[in-house]
């Protein structure tokens, strides 16, 4: 047990190590920092979190060091008196935020990470709002060089050189650095080796201030016009926690959200911009049947009527013709429904896994020069491109005793012994085309064919009945990513208004009433499926392991 | 003071010196052989500590004690880096040691790696420096020959590397983590402290780092005891048990306005103003001295008044300036602009800070922004204000940076304002005419 005094409040911090914005983080105290982040290596050098700090001896002595000292670099330990308020700490602060804002072109208005920077929030909070400086600030050139997604604004740059260290320590691709030296110091590349490795797009999270710029969010949105969702990347079976930012129902970005439990502190490029698609045009938004155009009333309630009376026949024809393909892009809830609805019809009903997108191998971080691995590893981008296979693998194996795969459903159908199957999709093109033009042939046999997807594909030509699919972003429900994490994604942005999503679809071919809410069908799922029975609560922000 | 007969540079001007043949008449490996043959590693490091040696690099740090601080029984390697960067302006005692007696500096190599068990010595040269590079390296290959260098050096259990690497010029490669970090191939950012280099240095390894006179002070330390040391220089006061003396000789520089520009060599001690008009034939062409920068420009300034103060471990401390740094006087005379000797100050470490600390990146380039103004007309009272407070506030004795750098960018900022702010003033009222007067020649950056 180690006590910490935080402006004379003891916190007791247990046998953590930590270093005192840490610990003072744990009084409730925020002591402001830029160059030290929690997943990078310590450098101490942008002097922001200075604090006065002493010791508090056995005897109740109190010794106060003669300096301020960074509160980043400085262990607690049992004892450790830390004051941020004083008025020799707060001149350090503000010291440090004059520093900065020297040279700073404080071109607010213009940039796009006003808002959320944390040199606007410290100089609000902590510091002046202006310089002294009279004379010319120095104006180092842009550099949109820097990378295929980033670009640097280097008149804006702290030189905080987090991003240098992520790009060693974390993706150890190393392409950036500093270069030149005082106040000249800026962060360029190598010639010619721009940042384009898979996880480049954090620097531009973790860059405290504007500097570094996505180049696809820029100028998009002003940030306060942003709301955020906390959701889960489908893109590969990592799993990464986000936060989808959105404003009236259009995703404008992806950003990471921190979970130990799940993928760290970061996310990939790939899963990062891989959003574009849910604001398509092209996406399919209309349910539609086969040969039965221009029906007058509502469309939802005539094709859902009509493909229920169609199930129902084939189902009463041979129970053990009727298929449906649960796509590892489902949720667990909505296989769940779906996997209800094909059991309802026939107990022979036949379950399969969807397509399970599987991309080179694992892609594994940091990795030396030459591209290798190297150990510790702190970030895995999955072949897995799917968020959702050992849920629906789950659900499989408690209605069937056994996971069917896809090639499966498509070795049946092609043998003409499915008369009846229901395509989920839903897949993000992330993931690859789902279905092959060949493997579309097995399909053509089957005499009602229902498939549900995102954007339209060779099977969904062939099908009789085409459903619109929600994407991650519009539907709540639960993923369960390659280590058992079951994690809540939630809904940021509505889907087209004649949309439904596949958990609503499945819903009302169940003819059960009302709309979908979540907790209720996990609390259901949780009692039924012995494997998910530790969702019955709440999943809260970081999710549950199962087991 | 009695007549001193030099030690570091007795040998001086000899025609062939640097050869060691040349040098082994001279007596030189004779201390070599008697520690290989009759003393233990300890038995180096405590005649060293026994002499009371304080680092000539600039913070005269005690270099027995610093020895000491090694992990015990480590299973090595262990590294000794000899710091040659000597990059603080109007400082060359260095170059003259590397230059005219190669040998005497890496005999207290050899003595200091085998006193601290170094298998390996890495000499970071100060780029600028192609004459020195030439003498230190033939005299490297020399020892490999005749194995002074290499494996079971003189046929014992002993042996050590050495490797010469040449800087880039950069100042900050001078503080002795930024040198390492630069050694190792890196930008030459000073490391955050833990872990020290004793602990983990170079490679990762324990390390040493020792300047080029002290390791030439070592020599003779061995060569003639802790007690002939000791006889030399300022004992410490009795009353202070905090003074370590200020034991020895010392190579001291002068230059600047003086009639006789050099460097001699003094037991530690001497007042500025003896070493100004009995060795430096005093401030030229007549005139008189307005004050000066008494070792090397991080250490501050001293005004005419204050040249009575002995330059030895504690003298400078006692009117205001940071220490005695390396030793190296520049004399300007009345007729030089305070504001063009701060200018170019200013200049300098605005142009060497290595920028990673946000207060001495910034506060740098900030006092140098207002100098320049300043020395161009445009200066404004509370521009002393501005300057004093960032003087005051950048370095790690207020415990805003990561290296002395800014300490030392900060000391003569301050000094100038309490020392000459009268004079600071008059050139702000003044404008231009007075301020732009003649570029400071001494001071160069
Ligand atoms: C900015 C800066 C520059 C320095 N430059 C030198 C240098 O050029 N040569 C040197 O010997 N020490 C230099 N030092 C001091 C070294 O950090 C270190 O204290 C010294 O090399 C230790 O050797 P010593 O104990 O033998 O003096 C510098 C220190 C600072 C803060
Ligand atoms: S670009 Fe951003 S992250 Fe990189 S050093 Fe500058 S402020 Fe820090
Ligand atoms: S690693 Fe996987 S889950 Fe994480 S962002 Fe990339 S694609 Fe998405
Ligand atoms: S004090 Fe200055 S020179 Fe030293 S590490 Fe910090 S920025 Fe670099
Ligand atoms: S956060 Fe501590 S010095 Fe930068």
């Amino acid at each position: 047990m180690a006590t910490v005094y935080v402006n004379d409040k003891p916190v007791d911090i247990g046998t953590e190590r930590l270093n005192l914005v840490q610990a003072a983080g744990k009084a409730g105290v925020f002591i402001p920092h830029y160059c030290w982040h929690p997943a990078l290596s310590v450098v101490a050098s942008c002097r922001m979190c200075l604090v006065e700090v002493g010791e508090k001896k056995p005897d109740g002595t109190v010794a106060m060091q003669p300096r301020v000292v960074p509160a980043c670099q400085t262990p607690a330990k049992d004892g450790t008196i830390v004051i941020t308020s004083s008025p020799k700490a707060r001149f350090a602060q503000e010291q440090t935020l004059e520093s900065l804002l020297l040279n700073h072109p404080l071109d607010c208005p213009v940039c796009d990470k006003a808002g959320e920077c944390l040199l606007q929030d410290y100089s609000f909070r902590f510091g002046r709002a202006t310089s002294r400086m009279i004379d010319p600030k120095n104006q180092p050139p842009n550099k949109d060089y820097i990378g295929e997604h980033i670009t640097l604004f280097a008149d804006r740059c702290i030189l905080c050189s987090r991003c240098v260290r992520f790009t060693r320590e974390i993706s150890g691709t190393a392409e950036l650095q500093v270069i030149s030296r005082g106040h000249h110091s800026e962060i360029d590349i190598f010639p010619g080796e721009p940042v384009n490795n898979k996880l480049a797009g954090n620097v531009v999270d973790i860059c405290p201030v504007g500097a570094l710029c996505s180049k696809d969010f820029l100028y998009k949105q002003r940030v306060w016009f942003l709301r955020s969702q906390k959701s889960v990347c489908p893109d590969c079976s990592t799993g990464c926690s986000i936060d989808i930012d959105h404003n009236k129902d259009i995703v404008y970005r992806l950003r990471p959200r921190e979970n130990p439990l799940a993928q760290g502190h970061f996310m990939c490029d790939e899963g990062r911009f891989n959003y574009p698609y849910i604001n398509s045009a092209a996406r399919i938004f209309l349910p539609s049947q086969r040969g039965s155009n221009g029906q007058a009333g509502d469309i939802w309630q005539h094709v859902l009527s009509s493909l229920r009376r169609d199930l129902r026949a084939a189902a009463q024809r041979d129970g053990s013709s009727v298929a449906a393909v649960l796509s590892p892009f489902l949720t667990c809830e909505e296989a769940y429904l779906l996997a209800r609805l094909m059991k309802g019809l026939s107990p022979d009903a036949r379950l399969y896994l969807g397509h399970v997108p599987v991309h080179g191998e694992d892609d594994r971080y940091p990795k030396d020069r030459k591209g290798r691995p190297i150990e510790p590893v702190k970030f895995t981008i999955r072949a897995e491109k799917c968020p959702n296979r050992r849920g629906v693998e789950a659900i499989l194996r408690h209605f069937d005793g056994e996971v069917r795969d896809f090639g499966q459903a498509l070795h049946a159908a092609g043998e003409g012994r499915i008369k009846a199957l229901y395509l989920t999709a839903g897949y993000s093109p992330r993931a690859g085309a789902w279905i092959t033009a060949e493997q579309t042939k097995n399909l053509q046999a089957v005499p009602l064919l229902i498939v549900q997807d995102l954007l339209a594909t060779p099977a969904s030509a062939l099908a009789h009945y085409v459903l619109p699919a929600a994407s991650f972003a519009e539907k709540d429900g639960t993923f369960v990513n390659h280590a058992g994490l079951a994690q809540a994604i939630r809904w940021a942005v509505r889907p087209a208004q004649t949309e439904r999503t596949d958990g609503q679809v499945f819903l009302d071919l169940l003819e059960r009433r009302g709309l979908v809410h979540t907790p209720t069908l996990r609390k259901e799922l949780a009692a039924e499926v012995a494997y998910f029975a530790p969702l019955a609560g709440d999943l809260g922000e970081l999710g549950i392991m199962l087991t | 003071m009695p007549d001193f007969t030099p030690v570091l540079l007795r040998r001086l001007g000899k025609a062939g010196g640097q050869s060691l043949d040349s040098y082994r008449a001279d007596g030189g490996y004779r201390a070599l052989a008697k520690a290989l043959n009759d003393m233990s590693p300890a038995q180096v490091g405590e005649t060293v500590k026994a002499a009371g040696l304080r680092g000539r690099g600039g913070a005269g740090f005690p270099t027995g004690v610093k020895w000491t601080f090694l992990p015990k029984d480590h299973p090595g390697p262990i590294y000794l880096c000899v710091n040659a960067d000597e990059s603080e302006p109007c400082t060359f005692n260095n170059r003259i040691l590397q230059e005219e007696d190669p040998h005497q500096v890496l005999e207290g190599i050899l003595l200091a790696s085998y006193a601290t068990r170094a298998s390996t010595a890495y000499i970071y040269l100060r780029y600028e420096y192609g004459k020195s590079y030439r003498v230190l390296q033939k005299a490297i290959d020399e020892l490999y020959e005749n194995n002074l260098l290499g494996r079971n050096i003189l046929g014992k259990d002993f042996s050590l590397d050495v490797y010469l690497h040449r800087g880039a010029g950069a100042y900050i490669c001078g503080e002795e983590t930024g040198l390492i970090e630069s050694l190792e191939g890196k930008r030459g950012w000073p490391r955050i402290k833990p872990p020290f280099p004793a602990v983990e240095g170079a490679f990762r390894k324990p390390t040493v780092v020792n300047n080029i006179e002290t390791l030439a002070c070592v020599t003779h330390i061995i060569d003639r005891g802790a007690d002939w040391f000791k006889s030399i220089g300022v004992p410490a006061d009795p009353k202070n048990p905090r003074d370590a003396g200020s034991y020895g000789p010392k190579l001291y520089c002068i230059s600047g306005h003086v009639n006789k520009p050099g460097c001699v060599e003094l037991p530690l001690g001497v007042t500025v103003r003896e070493l100004i008009d009995k060795h430096g034939g005093g401030v030229w062409k007549g005139r008189k001295a307005k004050g000066c920068i008494p070792g090397g420009i991080s250490m501050g300034l001293m005004t005419e008044a204050e040249f009575d103060t002995p330059l030895d471990f504690n003298g400078p401390g006692k009117v205001g300036c940071l220490g005695l740094g390396t030793a190296a006087v520049t004399v300007f005379d009345e007729t030089t602009s305070i504001v063009d000797v701060l200018y170019n100050i200013c200049r300098f470490f605005a142009h060497e800070s290595c920028g990673q600390c946000t207060p001495c990146r910034e506060g740098t380039g900030w006092m140098y922004k207002i100098m320049e103004r300043m020395r161009s007309g445009q200066g404004r009272l509370e521009d002393l204000q501005i300057l004093d407070e960032v003087a005051k506030n950048i370095g790690i004795m207020p415990g805003t940076t990561i290296c002395g750098l800014a300490d030392g960018a900060g000391w003569p900022v301050k000094n100038a304002i309490a020392k000459f702010r009268p004079e600071l003033e008059e050139c702000i009222r003044k404008g231009p005419t007075l301020a732009v007067s003649r570029p400071l020649q001494a001071v160069h950056a």
